[in-house]
């Protein structure tokens, strides 16, 4: 019979390892070093950040290497470099929105912003508001309205083209010499710059319709050319991934190719579908080039694609910043331009989240 | 109902590879026939071109003749959806329709074509079906969740009750308990006997007391070495087979030597 032993007080498990606390320590001595090191050269928040977390990479590193040995350094230093270039990518992400937040947020919030259109709006209304000290008139409720439709358009144009063609590599292709072509030219396509598909709706609305030709819907095809590649790649690899067991099933139950892909191959895959083709809209959204050739620039609000000049958020904003309504006082118009791109990245979050909860109400269920 | 399967001078390709050579065979009504063999000697791509789902796999053909009570299935003009329809199959892995039910998976042979059923009749087929594959009493109260929120072995039961939902003259089992514990084996085995009196039931197993178990009649293939085809070598009854084979192989397969 042996007795139960007591569990020893330093453990032969734990010897040489750092104790819980020293990464604490560490990145405190690194703080104040830090500090006080920059105290020394001139202080400024960024060069002390990066100061503390250099000196808590170097301090926890060579801790490691005393105490813990080599392994353990390495594991440390990997650690470090990960987490480092974490930040290094953040970093741009966060200084973006926070600059578009604090400059567009008084312009989102002035009144009249998202329901009013710049018609009427010129420089002696921005001279007498900079002036006055009133709110800055003219909005981008115009902009708004063409940005929106001019992407419904390009979707209502490109997720069938997109989709079929998809349809097409994966169920009917399967390899063959005319969808390797296609797969390769679907490649070239996604590399298009977007000036050139610009370009390309420009000049082929000015052969058929006459030169000058900027309507909504030329736009519309121009934004359609960039987002057909990626609604074809995205569907593609969705349907690629719908395993073969399910099409066989379906086959061997005496159900028809075509009514296999629509009823099982689709619906199965649907989510992933769904939710490229959201983040295709998303990219397409902010386009700013293809639309300043095809759009043109209006400042009145235009629902009519197939007429007349249409105005969207990123030319607005671009125009609002190149050419401001009032050359002698830009602030109001920099104000506009600043409020339509926190607009527009809140426009693109929202599908982005859009698209997250699509793919979640598509999922095939789980459940017992 | 129940039909004959009459198989002769058979030889299957993928693509320029003779995957199996010259099987002359019959399978009769209302009855198990289990097709044994080691691995890739061509059981599972014989038992696919009976209901021409060989030729789905990319460069698949097939030479020779299949005939169901008599007509040719590869003769011109056949649909092959039509015989599929006639001629069911239940897979090595349990594959329900993830976005349905239960019971839509059952009644996903009519309604994925689109044949118009009544309430009624739908669900008088789902029960039957289900009771049909010995599944009714443990989801009939969960009829509306996801077909894959069953466990391995009932997922193979529903996707029996739905190959008989179809009402087919002949169910084809490719290997349909290998993924399965012995008591959802068990289970299958039972469902086997008791479709033996409606329908004609073909098998491929691994599992030599399951085709000593289940099996009217027993089908040995066997292949002479990689890159040959894989060719029939013994076919009678599974007493037979087992008891007192005629081929060699047949006995050394059967009483585990091999080569």
């Amino acid at each position: 019979m042996s007795t139960l032993l007591t569990e020893r007080k330093s453990s032969n498990l734990t010897r040489g390892r750092l104790p819980g606390y020293a990464s604490y320590v560490t990145a405190g001595a690194a703080v104040v070093l830090a500090a006080a090191l920059m105290a020394l050269a001139g202080f400024n928040v960024l060069g002390w950040a990066v100061l503390s977390g250099l000196l808590y990479a170097v301090g926890t590193v060579t801790s490691a290497a005393v105490v813990e040995g080599r392994r353990k350094a390495v594991d440390r230093l990997a650690t470090a470099l990960v987490v480092g270039a974490f930040l290094v990518a953040l970093l741009p992400l966060v200084s973006v929105i926070i600059t578009v937040l604090i400059n567009g947020i008084p312009g989102l919030l002035a009144p009249g912003f998202l329901g009013t259109s710049m018609n009427g709006v010129s420089g002696i209304q921005d001279n007498q508001s900079v002036a006055n000290h009133t709110t800055v008139l003219g909005g981008a409720y115009h902009a708004l309205a063409g940005s929106v439709l001019i992407t419904l358009w390009a979707t209502l144009i490109s997720v069938p083209i997109g989709l079929l063609t998809a349809i097409y590599l994966v169920e009917y292709g399967a390899g063959n010499k005319l969808s390797k072509a296609i797969t390769f030219l679907v490649d070239v396509m996604t590399g298009i710059p977007s000036i050139v598909a610009g370009l390309f709706a420009a000049a082929l609305f000015s052969m058929l319709l006459g030169p000058g030709t900027k309507t909504g819907f030329v736009a519309a095809i121009a934004l359609s050319v960039l987002m057909i590649p990626v609604v074809v790649r995205s569907s593609e690899e969705m349907l690629k991934i719908v395993p073969n067991e399910l099409r066989e099933a379906a086959y061997a139950l005496g159900v028809r190719k075509w009514r296999t892909i629509m009823k099982v191959v689709i619906p199965t895959a649907i989510s992933g579908i769904a939710s490229g083709v959201t983040l295709a809209i998303a990219r397409v959204i902010g386009e700013t080039a293809p639309l300043l050739v095809t759009a043109g620039f209006a400042t009145t609000i235009n629902f009519n694609v197939f007429s007349g000049w249409m105005a969207s958020l990123p030319t607005f904003i671009y125009t609002q910043i190149m050419t401001p309504t009032s050359p002698s006082n830009p602030d109001p118009s920099t104000q506009r331009a600043w409020a339509a791109a926190l607009l527009l990245i809140l426009l693109v979050m929202l599908l982005n989240l859009a698209a997250r909860l699509v793919a979640r109400l598509f999922a095939p269920r789980k459940g017992r | 109902m129940s039909k004959r399967i009459d198989v002769s001078d058979l030889n299957v390709f993928y693509g320029d590879f003779l995957a199996v050579e010259g099987v002359n065979i019959t399978l009769d009504a209302k009855s198990v026939t289990a097709f044994i063999g080691p691995s890739g000697c061509g059981k599972s791509t014989f038992l696919r071109t009976l209901n021409r789902m060989h030729e789905v796999v990319p460069g698949g053909r097939v030479e020779g003749s299949v005939l169901l009570d008599g007509d040719n299935l590869y003769a011109d003009g056949v649909d092959p959806v039509l015989v599929r329809s006639q001629i069911g199959m239940v897979f090595q892995r349990a594959n329900p329709f993830p976005t349905m039910s239960i019971r839509d998976n059952v009644l996903a042979g009519v309604k994925l074509n689109n044949r118009r059923i009544s309430r009624s009749d739908a669900d008088a087929l789902v029960e039957a079906s289900l009771r049909g594959a010995n599944l009714w009493k443990e989801v009939k109260d969960r009829l509306d969740k996801p077909g894959s929120g069953l466990s391995g072995g009932q997922q193979q039961r529903l996707c029996i009750a739905r190959t008989i939902a179809v009402k087919p003259d002949v169910i084809l089992m490719d290997e349909p308990c290998s993924a399965l514990d012995p008591i959802s084996t068990l289970a299958i085995e039972d469902l086997i006997n008791e479709l033996k009196d409606q329908y004609t039931v073909v098998i491929v197993t691994h599992n030599m007391q399951q085709a000593a178990r289940v099996s009217d009649k027993t089908a040995f293939f066997n292949i002479a070495g990689t890159g040959k085809p894989g060719k029939l070598i013994e076919f009678s009854e599974t007493t037979t087979i087992f008891n007192n084979p005629v081929e060699k192989a047949t006995e050394d397969y059967v009483s585990g030597r091999f080569g």
